[in-house]
């Protein structure tokens, strides 16, 4: 097991680069370097004298590796540059962002668990009958509309028509996370909800299930005991697979609501082309979603021992 | 003997109710799409029209969603946006298919070093959350539809590449691939005739599905500014433009939402349909049928 956590962690080694390397090089792509963004930005007209002196004080003069290494460095010990707009640290801006965005996803991720797991057992259980139709079809409705489309709706009839919740995030609190959590949670739920009925109805159509009828064991005694431990890596797998795009979703969600995280700071940033702060949060976005990942695949192990992780076999 | 030509039947059924759902959808998916095609003939006034003496008039029998801002007609606004909205996500996802497949089985079929740079590509690829990287490249490229085309493309052909490698390995050691190999086709032959028609099927029905989504992702980059831009017709962004009128005048930003709602949800039905269609577990109750 440590061996297994050690191997994966040396893994990241070459998509850490390959994530920093790659966002370096579309920022420097993007055709801009930092002087002229912040000419852009003050609207300072400067001399081309000024412009050569700046460009030497900070580095941008050398050649694109050696400023790929430094920016490196500077990344490694939490030196993100400071922004084109704000003149903040981009890193000390960022890491005060990250605990509402965080504090969304937790709580997107829980309601998700909260709806999904017993509509899709039930839709499971009850199989074509009227509820799993019921189910079925509000699951297709979810998955077919967009986030920032739902989003627009819960606004307009819980917090317009009905007054019930604020229109934009009163700072991070709980009445203002509630509308952001249930359009990120509906989006997820309606995807969950299939793929959990199917997994359950998979292993009802096992024949320990059977075995355990004709043995008198009661149904709800086996569903719970039996089925639904032997569920739990499909629904840990799609929890995995999914962090990705709740990620990208809070980007959305988050400027929609006005909730005060690092992506309504990206997309601020995207609107403003501040690319220091663009940058950090596509490397730091990119980061979390590995190491979710490699915790899951460690959990995949504690619950299922039957996996065999990659690095053990020999 | 009755209850056995009553399982029958039942089953047949099941597989014509499929057959038949098919192609209720296929003709309705066609229709959109000829909606979508003759948009600016169908629509009843020119959608760039402004006229501010009409301006954000609620629904009505002149203009059935309205009016906006700038008292362009709605329903001509929403009709020409379906033009952008599904004509974009039909080649994203034509591009990645095609791109990603042929990658997928020529490092499959090929193996060893090819096969090893391609997978980890890919694997950098998916180490990245899709959306968020999209949203920086189409950052980086400064916005416009075909910009945020091309970044949605960059992020999700690996899928395809995946499923296709996986595929051509399964079906690489089969008899008749290597009688064909024997005959002495060529590789690019080979992979042409041979492997893609027969991987082709569970390639095309991922893209099927998939095409609902990348209509989303497109007007989620559009609704932040990164994708078509105002004045274009298109939903995401003209849901942008609405948004600070959703409390007073709503339907500016709903009747869009309700574009995107229609397309996706019957792109998802005809996707969704043609899974169960070529289902394996489907298709063997045929056999047995037949």
């Amino acid at each position: 097991m440590k061996r297994y956590i050690f191997k994966r962690l040396l893994l990241l080694i070459p998509i850490v680069l390959g994530i920093t390397f790659l966002s370096f090089a579309m920022m420097r792509i993007a055709g801009s370097d930092a002087i002229l963004q912040q000419v852009d930005a003050t609207g300072i007209a400067l001399s081309q004298e000024v412009i050569d002196a700046r460009r030497e004080e900070l580095g941008l003069n050398q050649p694109f590796l050696i400023q790929y290494v430094r920016w490196l460095g500077g990344f490694l010990t939490g030196d993100l540059g400071v922004s084109y707009i704000s003149g903040n640290d981009v890193f000390s801006t960022f890491v005060s962002k990250l605990p509402a965005t965080l504090f969304l996803t937790g709580s997107s991720m829980l309601l998700t668990v909260i709806i999904s797991l017993p509509l899709g057992i039930l839709a499971a259980v009850r199989q074509n009958k009227f509820t799993d139709y019921l189910i079925r079809t509000s699951s297709f409705i979810g998955s077919s509309l967009p986030n920032f489309f739902v989003a627009l709706l819960l606004m307009y009839f819980l917090s317009i028509r009905l007054p019930v919740f604020p229109v934009i995030s009163e700072g991070i609190n709980l009445k203002s996370i509630v509308l952001p959590t249930l359009t990120l949670g509906i989006a997820m739920s309606a995807r969950y909800l299939r793929q959990i009925r199917a997994a359950v109805l998979e292993e009802l159509g096992k024949e320990y299930v059977a075995g355990e009828k004709a043995r008198g064991i009661e149904f709800s005694a086996t569903l719970w005991k039996s089925v639904l431990r032997s569920c739990l890596v499909t629904i840990l797998t799609l929890m995995a697979l999914s962090i990705g795009s709740l990620l990208g979703g809070t980007a959305i969600v988050e400027s929609i609501f006005m909730w005060d995280g690092v992506g309504k700071l990206a997309v601020d940033a995207i609107n403003m082309r501040d690319y220091p702060v663009i940058q950090a949060y596509v490397v730091w976005m990119a980061m979390i979603y590995v190491i979710v990942n490699l915790a899951t695949d460690v959990i995949y192990r504690l619950i299922d021992p039957r996996i065999r992780l990659e690095g053990e076999r020999r | 003997m009755i209850e056995r030509v009553k399982n029958r039947l039942r089953k047949r059924s099941g597989k014509n109710r499929i057959k038949q759902r098919l192609i209720i959808f296929s003709v309705l998916v066609a229709l959109l799409l000829l909606l979508a095609l003759f948009s600016e003939k169908l629509c009843p006034y020119d959608p760039a029209q402004q006229n501010f003496a009409i301006a954000l008039e609620p629904p009505g029998p002149a203009h059935l969603f309205g009016t906006d801002r700038y008292g362009r007609d709605m329903l001509s606004r929403v009709l020409v946006g379906a033009h952008i909205s599904i004509f974009s996500a039909l080649i994203l996802v034509a591009v990645i298919t095609a791109a990603g497949s042929l990658i997928g089985v020529a490092a499959g079929y090929a193996g060893g070093k090819l096969d090893a740079v391609v997978m980890r590509i890919s694997d950098i690829c998916l180490a990245f959350p899709g959306l968020i990287f999209a949203l920086a490249i189409a950052a980086v490229l400064n916005g416009g539809v075909e910009n945020a085309v091309i970044a949605l493309a960059a992020v999700s052909w690996p899928k395809y590449a995946r499923l296709s490698r996986s595929q051509t390995l399964a079906v690489k050691q089969s008899d008749y691939i290597q009688a064909a190999r024997l005959a002495g086709n060529t590789p690019v032959q080979m992979i042409l005739r041979h492997i893609l028609p027969n991987i082709m099927g569970q390639i095309l029905v991922t893209a099927m599905l998939d095409i609902g989504t990348m209509m989303m992702e497109i007007a989620a980059l559009s609704f932040l500014g990164l994708g078509a831009k105002p004045p274009t017709a298109e939903w995401g962004s003209m849901m942008s433009e609405g948004r600070s009128m959703l409390q007073t005048y709503p339907w500016v930003v709903l009747t869009p939402g309700i574009g995107i709602f229609i397309s996706v949800a019957l792109f998802n039905l005809l996707g969704d349909t043609l899974r169960d269609y070529m289902d394996p577990r489907n298709r063997r109750e045929t056999v047995k049928n037949s």
